[in-house]
């Protein structure tokens, strides 16, 4: 089981503002063990976004992402006091996922 | 004769552009760290490391929670800036991590061997022929744990003690170490850490015995290596610093490491502990 997400998730005027840190190993494939063998590739595919239902972010993702993610960005149409649900899943098939409360701004 | 003039004139009016044009490159870095800083993985590792002092674990079935980082047992808050400290219960100068292994092995009841195993985190770990550091995809307990104690310290005063004779006496350990050049290429700490204003590559290299930059260097690790994509420790920095110097291999948690890190902490008195940071 994949270590949880940490997120933030605040109003900036009138749009929501949420900072994610996913912790994941975004193996690309490309680089070798100590004994030479390459290392499988492991890495975030998709990452989706929800608020009420809504799907307010949707990414394909591959291996040029780095290491333990951080995703930053803004929607609109949230308040305080609602959740964000973040998911995501990757190229072995194992998901996560989490949600937060807007906080105040 | 008057080319030569004209070329002095440009040259003189070329000069006082070196300076100015380093620090905004040196102003640019510090936008650069500050813009990371917002995106510190390191805070996965402490959120790992907090789950672990709870956690159950070892021969006795037991959490690290009476565990006594120097302030009494259990207490973590300010404990990593009031380290390295003289222990009565072991009768030796212990840092972070030695103290961890003492409390592995007394409340958890692991052996020292096990208590030391994957004192760092193993991916992007250095080149090196021998284990246990390397192995890729490898978690440190003992990283994911010193991340999390040297976060409770944040934004406090680094005050090591140094009334115990001990102390004293590690302190001064660690500054022979520091003196001390040998190896393959008659290297010491000081040939890097020594001169104001050296660089490795764009890295600047703090100066050890002027305190601000001691205080910068000491009051950022542990840090989360962002072109190595993990978090490590002091004692991670000082093993990798005496490897680059082509020393023999530093061990985990000796009386050298501790006299080193006795030192630094003791140069970068009165400095703020902002660490775990984020490192290039």
């Amino acid at each position: 089981m994949a270590d949880p997400m940490r997120i933030r998730a605040s109003m900036t005027g009138d749009k929501v503002e949420v900072k994610v840190l996913m912790a994941h190993e975004m193996e690309t494939g490309l680089r070798k063990d100590a004994s030479g063998n390459a290392i499988p590739a492991h890495f975030i595919r998709n990452v989706t976004v929800t608020h009420g239902g809504r799907t307010v972010l949707s990414a394909q993702w591959g291996t040029s992402v780095s290491r333990n993610p951080f995703l930053h960005f803004r929607f609109k149409g949230g308040k305080p006091g609602e959740k964000v649900t973040i998911s995501w899943l990757d190229n072995k098939g194992e998901k996560r996922t989490d949600e937060a409360v807007i906080a105040g701004g | 004769m008057r080319i030569h003039r004209v070329l002095a004139g440009v040259v003189t009016a070329m000069l006082p552009c070196f300076a100015p044009a380093q620090q905004d490159t040196l102003k640019e870095i510090e936008r650069y760290r500050q813009l990371l800083q917002e995106s510190n993985p390191a805070e996965l590792y402490e959120a790992r490391g907090e789950d672990l002092w709870k956690t159950r674990r070892g021969p006795k079935n037991a959490s690290l929670e009476r565990c006594d980082l120097g302030l009494g047992p259990g207490v973590v808050k300010g404990a990593y800036v009031r380290l390295p400290r003289y222990f009565a219960d072991t009768d030796r100068v212990q840092d972070a991590e030695s103290r961890l292994v003492t409390c592995m092995v007394t409340l958890q009841g692991f052996t020292i061997e096990e208590a030391k195993r994957n004192p760092f985190s193993g991916t992007g770990a250095p080149m090196i022929t021998t284990d246990p550091f390397s192995g890729v995809g490898q978690r440190s307990v003992m990283t994911d744990l010193v991340a999390w104690i040297a976060s409770e310290s944040r934004g406090m005063t680094i005050a090591p003690p140094m009334s115990h004779p001990k102390e004293r006496l590690a302190y001064q350990a660690g500054e022979r170490l520091f003196y001390y050049r040998a190896g393959p290429y008659d290297f010491g700490c000081v040939t890097c850490h020594g001169d104001e204003g050296k660089r490795i590559r764009l890295q600047s290299l703090p100066k050890m015995d002027n305190a601000k930059d001691a205080q910068r260097a000491f009051g950022t690790w542990p840090g989360y290596r962002v072109s190595e994509g993990e978090l490590r420790s002091m004692q991670w920095r000082m093993w990798e610093c005496i490897r680059q110097m082509r020393f023999p291999e530093l061990e985990f948690a000796s009386d050298a490491s501790i006299a080193l890190i006795t030192y630094l902490a003791k140069k970068a008195e009165g400095g703020t502990f902002v660490a775990p940071a984020i490192k290039r």
